[in-house]
């Protein structure tokens, strides 16, 4: 599956492209076109772009101009995770030039190519691997060092390009630098798929631990997020959303606040409700006052009982793996264990409330978004003001850390709904209360797990069979309708239409619904990493009462909790060593080899769960193990949690972990350290704590006292990584990776501590101690 | 609306504000300082918090009035990119961030924390910590940087 091509929108975009005169720089994109220096400053230095988009480099990835500096664009943007840093390091590493030379500008739909969403894991498949950005740097350095040759009449194998100057081999005083090279001539380049890359074991650059180029100015308050942009003359809006799910307008009375200090304009669309005002915090004054009249709203199921119903509904079903003998395999097994896992529906919750800033002028328009896709937003955009997508250009500014699709795209068209309401800049951050109830919340899960044991304790059939709610999703192209703004305003979100499962074609690992344990035999191929024949994945796709949306690791968190205990509980009910187990059951070689990685790192001591002798009262301590190749194929990790469990108040006290990550050959070990660190805490916070609640007309979780996110002030566990390089490896996902696994080792290591298995997260106080309370006398 | 005047990071400014507006607005948005930033406007998150006289102070929650005349410092106030505070320098050394959003109010917690605490326990410091919240969890990081300081390694 390739993410990385060039969409339809850019290659539109060739069409329209000016070819500019002037010469002095070296271009590379998917074909040649000359620029002139002068434009090129004024675009590279990242100016202010007026109304109408520049049309000129829309498929360049590198420029390097005639003094040496070297700009790259990229279609995958910096949310925090640092893969703006990687990036440079990249350019800096393939193009043979220092590091600091480089410049990086990226997701601005004017003038970096089109690489969809900054998401799922992709930027470092995308731009690491032999294709898009590294591959135009080694294009970029093969072409100079091609025309080096020939000014310096030595032949390509004897001369090498260190810090943008290339010399011989034999004579390092015959040289010559990137900038003569370029000189006063044109050079453009078409991106060469024969163009070789440097191997990791040359790196000098990539895989050094350079620190965050913006950490500097993040530490002391220089950044420029979307919530600090300024434009002459901008206003600032703030919307009134409906307060029940379903609540439609009956009536506004604009009155209400029309005498308030700063009011400009109420704007309504449908059963949108803005308010633009001249200062933020008259905007807030005014969207509490303004009278709006809404209807009661649809109403909510109880969230008692809630996943029982998913489990009646109507469903989209889809068949992922399906060897048709699980039936008979089970009834032939010696022993059939089965299990129910359920998982909450879960908030991004960004610690800044998300905003954006539009500025739409007639039939124009700007936008200063945080999305993970400007080119959607170009285009849902234009659907939303009712203007051609050529004339909406969308500007990517850092927002507060996303982890998915947040309110981020909501946020932009209400920007742009306002903006277009009163002609001039508007500033638009949501409330804490806005953001928090109307997300697009990471999807609610429940699960049975069933699997067949042969005499010897060895799993034979397992099956997997879940149901999970939805709406709306990522906009798209043409859905604005899938985030609240859009529905808002009448767009719907995606249909959903139930329908029956098709046998599966083609092997998907679809979102870890597979367990890594089975062999994934679709078409006679088994592509799975286990080794289990008898197989069966079953998804249920429900309607949904909430929006939802990816969420860090989507679906994959979820599916991996409950294969992750499940394995465990196989491996207890047959008394076997749970890392034991999980070998016995695997054949993919670098998901072993996190596992074992986890294990040796934790001193890990081979017997079966639970700890043996360990008191029914007082603290206990007890560890848990879990596993995963992230998707299938995109990362793997192996991590080792220690707990230790107060039986007398069931509160839950993660001691340890160990954390064991591959992902191909590594870009900046600090990088990947500081994203196993913070996933393996936040997927701790969600395992512990975070829940969506709702009564019978709202959301209910809307502030940091009713949605429970670990402070800077708990016991914070050691965590010790260990980083796998794989320099002969494809680059791969990372950041998506410890965050999987850490709910099932947590759960694991409660059931080593205690010998109770908690099958709900989240693993609250109240819910640990019920089950330490409900747990059977010991025989 | 009346003319108030604020002393921040040493300077005066007198604005033209309705007493009740928060701290918080008149700092990010009268000043342009990106430092403070709205998280939740409840005094939940720590995400504004600006140091008043010495005491980290929720600005989201605090109207100007009640400042006025008072000595206010934003993260921007304690140092620079090239010349950084300590405890900033100590955030960078152990870069103790990822999206960086909620680093104004660790930072200005913990400072104003260890400037009345300097001997502070690890627990201590923690318990001044509790109501910050950090959604990128770089919690290991963000201690170990506070570690330093409190320890001196950068003063």
């Amino acid at each position: 599956m390739t993410r990385t091509a060039l969409s339809k929108h850019a290659l539109a975009a060739l069409d329209r492209r000016g070819f500019l005169k002037s010469a002095g720089v070296l271009i590379v994109g998917f074909s040649g076109f000359s620029i002139s220096t002068s434009e090129a400053r004024a675009q590279f230095g990242g100016s202010a772009i007026p109304g109408s988009p520049p049309n000129a480099q829309l498929d360049s990835w590198i420029a390097i101009a005639a003094d040496g500096a070297v700009t790259a664009y990229s279609g995958k943007e910096e949310l925090g995770q640092g893969i703006a840093t990687a990036q440079q390091q990249l350019v800096a590493e393939e193009l043979s030039v220092p590091f600091e030379r480089v410049t990086l500008i990226y997701c601005d739909t004017a003038l970096t190519p089109d690489q969809a969403y900054t998401s799922g894991s992709q930027s470092h498949p995308a731009n690491f691997n032999h294709g898009s950005l590294a591959l135009a740097c080694a294009t970029a350095r093969e072409a100079l060092l091609k025309i080096a040759s020939d000014r310096l009449a030595i032949p390509v194998d004897q001369l090498t390009a260190v810090d943008g100057i290339v010399s011989a081999h034999a004579d390092a005083s015959k040289k010559i630098t990137y900038a003569q090279l370029v000189g006063g001539r044109k050079l453009n380049l078409t991106l060469d798929r024969n163009a070789k890359r440097k191997h990791p074991r040359e790196w000098t650059v990539l895989g050094k631990p350079i620190g965050r180029t913006d950490m500097p100015a993040m530490a002391t308050g220089q950044l420029e997020y979307v919530h600090n942009v300024r434009l002459p003359g901008m206003l600032h809006g703030r919307v009134a959303r409906p307060p029940t799910v379903g609540a439609t307008v009956i009536s506004v009375d604009e009155n209400s606040v029309k005498d308030m200090a700063g009011v400009m304009k109420v704007v309504v669309r449908k059963d949108f409700v803005g308010v633009v005002a001249r200062k933020p915090w008259q905007a807030i004054e005014a969207a509490a006052k303004l009278k709006v009249a809404w209807t009661p709203g649809t109403g909510l199921p109880g969230q008692s009982g809630f996943y029982d119903r998913l489990r009646t509904l109507p469903s989209r079903d889809a068949l992922l793996v399906n060897s048709k003998d699980t039936a008979q395999v089970l009834a032939q097994a010696a022993t059939v264990v089965h299990a129910r896992y359920d998982h909450p529906y879960q908030m991004h919750g960004s610690i800044g409330s998300s905003c954006a800033v539009a500025d739409v002028q007639g039939d124009r328009a700007t936008l200063y978004s945080p999305t993970q896709g400007v080119w959607y937003q170009k285009t849902t955009g234009a659907m939303i003001l009712g203007l051609k997508p050529e004339n909406v250009h969308v500007i990517y500014r850092r927002g507060s850390g996303c982890y998915g699709l947040n309110g981020a795209d909501t946020v932009s068209y209400d920007a742009l709904i306002l903006s277009q309401a009163v002609g001039q800049p508007v500033h638009v951050q949501l409330s804490r209360k806005d953001e928090m109830a109307w997300e697009n919340y990471g999807n609610a899960w429940t699960f049975d797990e069933r699997a067949g044991l042969d005499a010897n304790g060895n799993i034979v059939a397992w099956e997997h069979e879940a149901w999970t709610p939805s709406l709306g999703n990522r906009p798209g192209a043409t859905t604005p309708g899938n985030v609240v703004t859009g529905m808002l305003i009448g767009f719907p979100p995606a249909p959903f239409a139930p329908g029956p499962a098709l046998e599966p074609r083609a092997y998907n690992n679809g979102s870890n619904g597979i367990p890594s344990y089975v062999a994934g035999r679709v078409g006679g191929v088994e592509s799975g990493t286990g080794t289990v024949k008898s197989e069966k994945v079953l998804v249920h796709n429900v309607a949904s009462p909430f929006f939802t949306g990816p969420l860090r690791s989507p679906a994959r968190l979820p599916n991996t909790f409950a294969h992750e205990s499940f394995i465990d509980e196989l491996a207890a009910r047959v008394k076997a060593d749970p890392v034991e187990y999980r070998l016995r059951h695997l054949r993919h070689k670098r998901v072993i080899g996190v596992l074992n990685a986890a294990a040796k790192a934790a001193n890990w001591e081979t017997r079966p769960s639970p700890a043996p002798g360990n008191p029914r009262t007082g603290v206990v301590t007890g560890r848990g193990v879990a596993c995963v190749a992230y998707e299938g194929d995109n990362g793997y990790t192996g991590i080792v949690a220690e707990v230790a469990v107060n039986q007398d108040t069931g509160r839950v006290t993660v001691k340890r972990l160990w954390v064991a990550i591959d992902a191909g050959p590594i870009s900046n070990p600090d990088g990947l350290r500081n994203q196993a660190e913070g996933g393996a805490l936040q997927g701790m916070s969600r395992a512990l704590g975070e829940e969506v609640t709702w009564d019978d007309l709202k959301v209910t979780s809307v502030d940091w006292s009713t949605y429970h996110s670990l402070p800077l002030g708990f016991e914070i566990p050691k965590i010790e990584c260990v980083l796998v390089n794989q320099p002969d490896e494809n680059a791969t996902g990372a950041g998506e990776t410890s965050i999987t696994v850490v709910a099932a080792a947590i759960g694991n290591a409660i059931f080593d501590a205690t010998g109770i298995r908690l099958r709900q997260i989240p693993f609250t106080t109240e819910r640990v101690k019920g089950e330490l309370q409900a747990r059977t006398p010991r025989a | 609306m009346s003319a108030i005047t604020l002393k921040v990071n040493g300077r005066s400014h007198t604005l033209d504000l309705d007493p009740a507006t928060p701290l918080l607005y008149a700092l990010s948005d009268d000043l342009e300082l990106r430092g403070p930033k709205f998280g939740c406007g409840l005094g939940q998150c720590g995400a504004c918090v600006a140091i008043v006289d010495g005491t980290a102070v929720r600005s989201c929650v605090t109207p100007v009035s009640t400042v006025a005349g008072k000595e206010i410092t934003t993260l921007e106030g304690l140092g620079t990119p090239e010349k950084p505070h300590p405890i900033q320098k100590a955030f960078i050394d152990e870069q103790a961030a990822q999206c960086g959003f909620c680093l104004n109010g660790v930072i200005l917690t913990a400072k104003a924390f260890l400037d009345k605490n300097p001997k502070a326990t690890e627990a201590q410091i923690q318990q001044a910590l509790s109501g910050v919240l950090c959604r990128c969890f770089a919690h290991t990081r963000m201690h170990a940087a506070i570690r330093r300081v409190a320890n001196g390694v950068s003063k």
